[in-house]
């Protein structure tokens, strides 16, 4: 690890109501670091992800991008939100624009690029996602997979530091999950930043450097695959885990 | 009208036909009254847009979530909460009679057309401003955080993502309050202008006879009837669309 974390979540607690979601979290991700986060419905992952990309506002700790606390009150987080790419278990297209403008439309729009311009670097995005033929297709005549990926390229297409990946194959059918799952090696591959959320063991076990197995909204136990996998400290954990096993979803 | 259909005497067909469908009168006053539709058609075209304008503000206005900008929202709702409760017809007379009449404002700017645009235009827009409205609320709440992510400003999300989706939404429910709007368009002829009510309403005091009021209703017919037919393909296509949950 470098001296200074590219991300660092530090005691981050929120709540919906009385409900306590996540209960001073801390994580620190370095560059080129792919962090997986594991842990049942409830546990706060897509909280987690929602915090750091600042779409939900925190109740108490901080979250640090290169060194700047981005979760300040007050600060304006547009400017932050272009630097951190997410992309969510529904896809979220924009149904109203073909692949090619939902691609280009983050450009256009936030970075001021010109239409022409944006468009063509859209097309390049989609021609190295395998979706080239699709450029002037809308979301709705696409498969999940597809979907998915043009929600990737429509994130990359603003060259975020960090990529937020929200269980991104969960909505997908399972013959569709593959094709998506190339997408994020080819991106870890180039050294991209991640932190995902995932019910996919075997994915998290080959692409993670570290796991984050998240309980009742605190970070229960950390480390490599190997070891999470292979010899879990906590009980909570070796009981997820064996529940996951049971439901053949490793 | 009625007085002629109930009074009891002699009530044949003989006399209906005379009464409502004179075919030398509907001959001679038909011509009359189609250019008097034409100030419909003007009073309509500009109307239509600039309903459209101010509903989408006060759509806006309703929606707005900060606390600041509080005043604003408030505005909104009492607009459309006042317009909305007051007959169309009363409106035209109050502001149509009322603002030149009361305010002794000078020409041109007493102009009845004025006035009567004007209120047309005020109690629509509360009316549109609702459907506008149910609209962007019908926009889940993950289009929007796609486009924040993306680092896009509230107002962009709104201008870019929410808001053409929620109008290609409410066109159906769009559509029949055009279909409305092209009616009451007829209640301005209570000011004075010459558009077709009220040219019907002088040839039938010149000819004692009914039928020019008939030949208005041909004419707003023919104009409804095909927008009536346009809003339910468009609103049948919605639903096939969207499978039953089209907005409105």
């Amino acid at each position: 690890m470098t001296a200074e974390p590219k991300l660092r979540v530090q005691g981050v607690s929120k709540s919906f109501g009385d409900h306590l979601v996540l209960d001073g979290i801390s994580l620190d991700v370095a560059e080129r670091d792919v962090i997986c986060l594991i842990g049942a419905s409830g546990s706060g992952k897509s909280t987690l992800l929602r915090c750091i990309n600042l779409l939900e506002p925190i109740d108490d700790g901080r979250v640090v991008l290169d060194g700047e606390d981005i979760s300040e009150p007050g600060r304006d987080p547009d400017p932050i939100r272009r630097r951190i790419g997410m992309v969510f278990q529904s896809f979220n297209l924009f149904p109203h624009l073909s692949v090619v403008d939902n691609v280009a439309i983050g450009p256009r729009k936030v970075l001021g690029r010109r239409r022409a311009v944006a468009r063509a670097d859209a097309q390049i995005l989609l021609d190295r996602l395998g979706l080239t033929d699709r450029a002037d297709a809308y979301p709705d005549q696409l498969s999940g997979g597809q979907q998915q990926r043009v929600a990737i390229a429509r994130s990359l297409a603003l060259e975020p530091e960090v990529m937020l990946l929200d269980e991104i194959t969960s909505a997908l059918d399972p013959e569709l999950v593959g094709e998506v799952l190339d997408v994020v090696r080819e991106l870890k591959r180039e050294g991209m930043t991640m932190l995902f959320a995932t019910h996919e063991m075997a994915f998290a076990r080959e692409m993670a450097d570290r796991i984050c197995f998240l309980h009742q909204g605190q970070i229960l136990e950390e480390g490599p695959p190997e070891q999470i996998f292979g010899d879990p400290r906590e009980e909570r954990t070796r009981q997820f885990l064996q529940r996951v096993i049971d439901a053949g979803r490793m | 009208m009625a007085l002629v259909v109930l009074v009891p005497r002699t009530p044949g067909w003989e006399r209906v036909q005379q009464s409502f469908f004179d075919r030398e009168i509907f001959v001679e006053t038909f011509p009359k009254l189609l250019s008097a539709f034409v100030l419909d058609i003007k009073i309509l075209a500009w109307s239509t847009p600039a309903i459209f304008v101010l509903s989408v503000l006060f759509a806006l206005a309703r929606g707005v979530r900060s606390p600041a900008l509080f005043p604003l929202r408030a505005f909104g709702a009492i607009y459309v909460d006042v317009f909305r409760g007051i007959p169309v017809i009363l409106v035209i007379t109050l502001v149509g009679f009322g603002i030149p009449t009361g305010l002794a404002l000078p020409r041109p700017w007493n102009s009845p057309l004025l006035w009567g645009s004007v209120a047309l235009i005020l109690s629509y827009s509360a009316y549109v401003a609702e459907v506008i409205r149910s609209g962007i609320e019908s926009v889940h709440e993950s289009q929007r955080a796609a486009a924040r992510s993306l680092g896009m400003t509230s107002s962009q999300t709104m201008r870019v993502i929410v808001l053409p989706q929620a109008l290609r939404r409410v066109v159906p429910p769009l559509m029949n309050s055009f279909i409305s709007l092209q009616k009451d368009v007829a209640l301005v002829s209570l000011l004075g202008p010459i558009e077709v009510l009220r040219r019907a309403n002088i040839e039938q005091a010149r000819l004692f006879n009914f039928t020019p009021y008939v030949g208005a209703a041909v004419i707003f017919l023919a104009v409804t009837i095909p927008a009536t037919r346009l809003a339910d393909h468009l609103m049948a296509r919605q639903r096939r669309r969207t499978g039953g949950t089209a907005v409105g």
